[in-house]
């Protein structure tokens, strides 16, 4: 277990628990705390029985003995609203902070566009956008590095059951934020973001489209190798990343039809949205790890 | 049923929903003639954004011919005494979109969700309810695809966010009178009775008319329509049929009828790119439950891969899709165009 780098949860909902599930099958992250703010979370409970240390006090609950518990790095599934705060306080205590919020108060990071630069820079906290920046950013890069895209739009459809309390909340921080991605990661100039929640039973799988407009009449084949590649790669830590349909080329305009479906982990496989997430913020953490055993990268309190 | 002397007030479509069988390409021109036309004519609201509401910009949903800020500043100033409203989708249009209309002077903000997803409206319906005088309006689409019991605790939720008015959509034209009185007579029973109750139709079924009146016999109190039915699908409630109707049961719109016959037919047939009416099409949409603006999309989609525009929207309503998901309609074509093996 030495070669492992601890790492603690804030958030026993089902975000945090997915997560806790996947990093516990990780060659190199130990995680190690579950913090949550309700002593009859059943999250919590769960975390407890597989031998992680709890609280139910918030991150102030952990803090006293973080350092000691070795803990390096930490993963925020709360809300956008309390991030800034359970980031400044991790931070403090030399862990660097995964933030699966919307809130965006460090770079963005969408694991196959920029994953390294995030690293390279040494950033204390990195973003992971929204669900539905992670599950179609990759692609308008894709599209993007074969030339310039004007305008990045993209349409998630998610079944009513996998969108919880936080993004309904805040629906506004999801469009706002997946549209910078859109520009920051992605490499729009101008990018748009659409989400539609669906209640249909059996839920539907998570949906994507992927419209990006060129600047110069797009080369066909190109893009489409690009696209296909990019795919690979997002498959490598979501498998059920799929092309339904494209890219159909229409003028100027590259449209790519996705479907996301989850491992089904503790989030049942419709839900890719919250999925991709996940997978997505261990991937970062992961190459962190990384960084961090190769004795490359070594987090200070900041 | 009388109906003598109930005042209901009357909203107009065509510079929001009629966008859509526009393509979205009304000119800031035309939205200020028609708009002062109907000001004239005592229509007491007229909703003016892209058809899919506030931020619908997009290739998804169609870029219009000018911008919302545009269309909103050019109309309202030009008002007199009719009110101009926004309509806004939550996962489209944001707070910020809301606050910009209301800097171009609206004084009604709709938002919109599906029927079962009123907790998305929170975070818009509570940051308009803080902004003076503005009517704040929750607006459940897609209401056939739910009961009265479930669409009302829906509807209540919209009022506990700060909605002053909430309503009912039929935004497929699906319902048929008897839905209608059902829903409308539960939630007029449940809500607040300060809050208003509104009806919203789509002429799919040719029920704009008999849905309304039911709606407003069940206690209903705002009706949309729109002048010559220009609305998406076979139009909405084709407005001055609806005022002719109200006066001869005595219901008060204060609107003149002659001059809402006027502009439906010197205005607005006029700018229409298609006949607005009850098309194979428009009522297959309403005959299998499916949102109203996707039948160009679904037309569009079955030309260019040569399919039937009706296989398209029966599957659409198959697979329970709901208001936003146009970009579903190129996917499921492309999918139907290999399975039969055109492609």
């Amino acid at each position: 277990m030495s070669n492992k780098i601890k790492a603690a949860i804030i958030g026993p909902g089902n975000i945090g628990t997915d997560l806790l599930m996947k990093a516990q099958r990780s060659e190199v992250i130990e995680p190690v705390w579950m913090v949550g703010v309700d002593a009859e979370s059943p999250g919590l409970a769960r975390a407890a029985q597989l031998g992680l240390k709890t609280t139910a006090e918030g991150v102030e609950g952990m803090l006293p003995t973080m350092q000691e518990d070795g803990v390096q790095i930490c993963f925020d599934a709360t809300s956008a609203y309390v991030h800034a705060e359970n980031s400044r306080k991790v931070n403090q205590q030399g862990a660097v902070m995964i933030d699966l919020t919307p809130a965006a108060i460090g770079p963005f990071c969408v694991p196959p566009v920029n994953l390294l630069d995030a690293v390279t820079q040494k950033a204390m906290n990195v973003n992971m956008v929204t669900c539905g920046g992670q599950a179609t950013i990759p692609l308008v890069a894709a599209v993007s590095r074969v030339q310039e895209v004007v305008y990045g739009e993209i349409v998630a459809t998610v079944s009513s059951k996998s969108a919880g309390p936080g993004t309904r909340k805040n629906i506004d921080e999801f469009t706002r934020t997946t549209a910078k991605g859109i520009e920051v990661c992605g490499g729009a100039h101008t990018g748009k973001a659409i989400i539609v929640i669906n209640p249909a039973e059996p839920p539907l799988i998570m949906r994507d489209t992927v419209h990006c407009l060129t600047q110069e009449d797009p080369d066909q084949e190109a893009i489409t190798q690009s696209v296909h590649d990019m795919i690979q790669e997002v498959q490598q830590y979501v498998p059920g990343y799929t092309l339904k349909n494209g890219p159909v080329f229409d003028g100027k305009r590259v449209s790519i039809y996705m479907e996301v479906e989850g491992l089904g982990d503790f989030l049942p496989k419709y839900a890719g949205n919250l999925d991709i997430m996940t997978a997505a913020g261990l991937r970062t953490a992961e190459i962190y790890a990384e960084e961090m055993l190769a004795g490359r990268f070594l987090p200070t309190a900041c | 049923m009388d109906l003598q002397g109930k005042k209901i007030t009357v909203h107009d479509m065509c510079l929001r929903d009629g966008m859509h069988p526009k393509r979205h390409q009304i000119t800031v021109d035309e939205m200020v003639t028609v708009s002062k036309a109907m000001d004239e004519a005592g229509i007491p609201m007229i909703e003016v954004t892209h058809g899919d509401g506030l931020g619908g910009s997009s290739v998804n949903y169609g870029f219009p011919a000018a911008s919302d800020e545009e269309y909103l500043t050019a109309v309202c100033k030009e008002m007199k005494n009719a009110k101009v409203s926004a309509l806004l989708l939550p996962g489209i249009g944001t707070v910020d979109h809301l606050k910009m209309a209301v800097d171009c002077g609206i004084s009604t903000i709709r938002i919109a969700t599906h029927c079962t997803e009123a907790d998305v409206s929170e975070q818009h319906l509570t940051m308009a309810r803080t902004i003076d005088n503005l009517d704040t309006v929750g607006f459940l689409m897609m209401a056939h695809m739910i009961e009265a019991e479930e669409l009302v605790v829906q509807l209540k939720m919209m009022e506990d966010f700060g909605a002053n008015c909430v309503y009912i959509t039929d935004s497929a034209g699906y319902m048929l009178p008897d839905d209608v009185t059902s829903r409308i007579a539960l939630a007029r029973a449940e809500l607040k009775p300060e809050t208003e109750l509104g009806f919203h139709g789509h002429h799919n079924l040719a029920m704009g008319i008999a849905n309304s009146v039911a709606a407003v016999a069940a206690g209903a109190n705002r009706i949309d329509g729109s002048l010559a039915g220009l609305g998406a699908g076979a139009g909405n409630t084709p407005l001055e049929v609806f005022v002719a109707v109200c006066d001869r049961m005595g219901i008060e719109t204060g609107i003149d009828t002659f001059k809402a016959m006027d502009i439906a037919e010197d205005l607005i047939v006029p700018m229409m790119d298609h006949m607005v009416r009850v098309d194979r099409d428009a009522l297959t949409l309403g005959y299998a439950g499916v949102y109203s603006s996707f039948l160009l999309f679904a037309k569009r989609s079955a030309e260019k891969y040569n399919l039937s525009t009706r296989d398209i929207l029966v599957e659409l309503g198959r697979r329970r899709t709901v208001g936003g998901q146009e970009d579903m309609i190129e996917d499921l074509a492309l999918d139907m165009a290999k399975a039969q093996g055109t492609l």
